[in-house]
């Protein structure tokens, strides 16, 4: 195939080409970008928590008035006693939150009292001797907390608990290659001694600002009676977990009906809690998907009605050289080479725009740096698009009949 | 004549329905897009109290140090210890200041049947009713002296108000918070500001209205919480006492400076402020304030949701693409219609009349992508909360401005797209068509 006539010809229909070469160009570059958008988004709502998810719910339950810490502390207990009795219910812990969540408590993690700089953040969930079990951990090293190691504490407490148990990927932050049990790390309030490692807990908070300690988890074996409320982590059998939601919200108002328990989240199975988590990833990734299916729609639908136009435009001239010897087949290859070339020159372009794009929105937008693979993805997805397209206009300019060159309309 | 080349250029559009479908439907989704994803920008980004939105600013106090702020650029911590804030009210510098704090209140019922329930809850000076233009539909908000004598007393929401007295005035009536009662002083009409500017740092913007004010200094007497963020850079110590005294930030702080000679002289009152609390000892390091007005605030904030804004730069990209799409389509149309110019043009046509013709044909191109753009528009309003909070998504409505605002994209956006196609179209030698024909 001779490409020098193509050339020269496009050369007669600039506006055109430069059209279709910038549709082209600007869809790769917006294409490309929403496509890492959503494979990000998806990467990050596919990280996993490390626990049980689809038997667990929690339960929040506030308490109303002023009662001191040590009636509050005797509340959670006959809580905790209440639900265990539940039918369907399997374990339960109380906790000041839990994976996914986005609020708590976040710390500081050093590795001597007179340390300036932290060694890490951590997440802390304070909890009882069930917590392993009720959120199904997995204890890779050392023991789990024993239940006369369990104490209680106000929010305005020291904290300093004499025993922790740690996840594995703040035991590689801190201690690398070695074994962390036995060894002191200091909070804000003072030291613990890790006594257990668990194999994966994802801190309370998935946004970007958590992203440094993502995996980084301190349990504290306290009960953290505070006034305002707390959580209690729930453990269904398999299978029952809607029965024991509704089971187990009855059984606390009849305990005791001074508490609040929201109706929109006070009680939340964790598939709630991960939908909610995740809303605007999941969002994003489907306006993206949406956008994106349209966008080559739109430009497809453009090269079709430039194409046609050309070829309407040239019959004469196709019928000339269909008189001259040009078989059907010259003709459906002249126009593929041709939009080949365009797409090429536009896809070209659109990897530069691509990248411009992308920078800018990383120092905007604090996102990610653009991999190779999406532009590649994106130019072959584009030059297919733009073959695709052009096909039906051009099996038209293949039927164009030789005596066309005889007519003078 | 306008009205002959509307008739020529729908007749136009009908004979090539296929092309005009194409046109309209990339110009509809064009717009669509853009327009939904303005619909939240324009939420979010909304000033919420715009008489007053240079007046009213946050001053933050580096009360943490170099060591702390450095993984924050240098910025003072977002919140303020309270230390600082009854510093800062005693002082009185401003016009009118508060400092504020989310309090959990739960209202308890006096109907032993019904359960307590929660309601969003703030703790203040009375100085914030007049800062933030609250507006009363009974009663006042509670006097300055009842602020120094930590009074029981509250200010209720116009919801609250509903839900417990059925709506009627419930000026000098008892409420029962937390277990403790309280004498109404005051009903606050609906306000709801978007975004909350008064308390970004917990809501990040967006919750529901205010239903409970009560006054700072008795929720502070009775020890109530904060249901909001706090913040320490060191141990507080225990109990409740060290830890008001501890440098812990958790207090919001507001100061009504109407004038720019006021703004300035704010900022060095903060300014020699933290110098003195320098000199006594209290902080080691140079004074390192900040004073910013509502707007500086929210964008400081980052309010705006990301998602809101790479959304919409990516729908303004996308309503490009389909701009040059209509740009080629156009051309295709009219330029298919040489012939017809050449005629025109021969029989004494100037090119102003072509070019008049081919603009009110992409008008008209354009007034009905604003229709299917309309309700799409419409369609993707809803699927908003599909892709934001909702608390962010119920913000984003179709409103009589929005409408304008969609079609009037369309056509302009049409007609420049036509600039060039019909600059093309007037360029036709009607001599050159005449001789082929």
């Amino acid at each position: 195939m001779q490409i020098k006539p193509i050339l020269s010809a496009l050369r007669r229909h600039k506006a055109g080409t430069f059209l279709i070469a910038m549709q082209i160009a600007l869809t790769l570059a917006i294409v490309c970008n929403a496509l890492f958008i959503i494979h990000q988004r998806i990467a990050h709502l596919s990280e996993p928590t490390g626990i049980d998810e689809p038997n667990i719910f929690v339960i929040k339950s506030e308490w109303v008035g002023h009662p001191d810490s040590a009636r509050v502390d005797a509340m959670i207990r006959e809580d905790l006693q209440v639900l265990r009795q539940v039918a369907g219910v399997q374990n339960v812990t109380p906790s000041n939150s839990y994976p996914l969540r986005g609020s708590g408590w976040d710390d500081s993690v050093k590795l001597k009292p007179d340390q300036l700089q932290d060694s890490s953040g951590a997440t802390i969930y304070f909890a009882d001797q069930n917590f392993i079990d009720t959120l199904g951990l997995k204890l890779i090293a050392g023991r789990n907390f024993r239940a006369d190691e369990i104490g209680h504490m106000d929010m305005r407490y020291r904290l300093a608990p004499p025993v922790v148990i740690v996840t594995k990927a703040l035991v590689q932050k801190l201690f690398p290659g070695e074994d962390a049990v036995g060894k002191t790390i200091y909070l804000i309030g003072g030291p613990g001694t890790i006594v257990g490692v668990v194999d994966l807990l994802q801190a309370q908070s998935v946004e970007r600002w958590a992203s440094d300690f993502a995996y980084r988890s301190v349990i504290i074996p306290e009960r953290l009676n505070i006034s305002l409320g707390s959580f209690y982590i729930v453990r269904a059998q398999p299978g029952q977990l809607d029965s024991a939601m509704h089971a187990a919200v009855k059984a606390l108002f009849a305990q005791n009906p001074r508490r609040v328990i929201n109706d929109d989240d006070g009680v939340l199975s964790f598939s709630d809690v991960r939908s909610r988590a995740y809303e605007s990833d999941r969002g994003m990734a489907i306006l993206m998907g949406v956008i994106s299916v349209v966008l080559l729609a739109v430009t497809a639908a453009g090269i079709v009605g430039l194409t046609s136009f050309w070829v309407g435009q040239r019959r004469k001239q196709i019928g000339v050289r269909r008189a001259l010897g040009a078989t059907r087949r010259d003709i459906l290859r002249y126009f593929m080479t041709e939009n080949l070339l365009i797409s090429s020159g536009g896809a070209l372009f659109g990897v530069l725009l691509a990248i411009a794009m992308n920078l800018w929105m990383v120092t905007r937008f604090e996102m990610h740096r653009l991999s190779l693979t999406y532009l590649v993805i994106g130019a072959v997805m584009l030059l297919l698009l733009g073959q695709g397209a052009v096909l039906a206009p051009a099996l038209r300019a293949s039927r164009v009949p030789p005596v066309e060159a005889t007519r003078s309309v | 004549m306008f009205a002959y080349y509307l008739q020529l250029g729908l007749r136009s559009l009908r004979k090539n329905p296929l092309l005009t479908l194409l046109m309209v439907l990339a110009i509809g989704c064009g717009v669509a897009a853009s327009m939904t994803t303005y619909s939240v920008f324009r939420a979010t980004s909304n000033n919420p109290i715009p008489d007053k939105s240079s007046q009213l600013f946050v001053p933050q106090i580096d009360n943490w140090g170099p060591e702390s702020t450095q993984h924050n650029k240098g910025e003072p911590p977002n919140a303020m210890s309270y230390t600082d804030a009854i510093n800062l009210m005693r002082d009185k510098r401003a016009k009118r200041q508060t400092a504020l704090y989310p309090a959990q209140m739960s209202i308890v019922p006096t109907d032993p049947s019904m359960l307590p329930f929660r309601e969003t809850s703030y703790a203040w000076y009375t100085d914030a009713f007049a800062m933030f233009d609250i507006p009363m539909l009974y009663g006042h908000p509670w006097t300055a002296n009842e602020d120094e004598s930590h009074a029981a007393v509250v200010v209720i929401g116009k919801e609250l108000n509903e839900k417990m007295f059925n709506g009627v005035n419930s000026v000098g009536k008892n409420i029962n918070l937390n277990g403790r009662d309280y004498r109404i002083v005051g009903v606050a009409d609906r306000w709801n500001p978007e975004p909350v500017f008064y308390d970004v740092t917990n809501t990040n913007g967006f919750d529901d209205p205010i239903e409970v004010f009560m006054p700072f200094t008795r929720a502070v007497e009775l020890q109530t919480a904060t249901n909001g963020n706090n913040n320490c850079s060191h141990d507080p110590g225990k109990g409740w006492d060290s830890w008001i005294r501890s440098e812990c930030v958790w207090l919001g702080f507001w100061a009504e400076l109407p004038t720019k000679s006021e703004a300035d002289a704010y900022r060095s009152y903060l300014n020699g402020y933290a110098a003195e609390q320098q000199r006594s000892g209290r902080f080691r390091w140079a004074p390192n304030n900040r004073l910013r007005n509502v707007t500086e605030w929210l964008e400081y904030q980052k309010v705006v949701p990301q998602e809101a804004k790479v959304s919409l730069m990516v729908s303004l990209g996308f309503l490009l693409i389909c701009l040059v799409n209509t740009v080629g389509l156009l051309l295709a149309k009219f330029m298919r219609r040489s012939s017809e110019i050449g005629v025109r043009r021969a029989l004494g046509a100037p090119r102003k009349e072509i070019y008049l013709q081919f603009l009110i044909e992409a008008a008209a191109v354009g007034l009905a992508g604003g229709v299917v753009g309309l309700l799409l528009t419409g369609l993707g309003v809803m699927g908003v909360s599909l892709v934001f909070e909702p608390d962010v998504a119920k913000l984003a409505k179709l409103d009589l401005s929005l409408v304008l605002l969609t079609m009037l994209v369309a056509v302009l956006t049409t007609v420049l797209a036509a600039f060039y196609p019909t600059w093309r179209a007037a360029q036709v030698q009607p001599a050159w068509q005449l001789k082929s024909n």
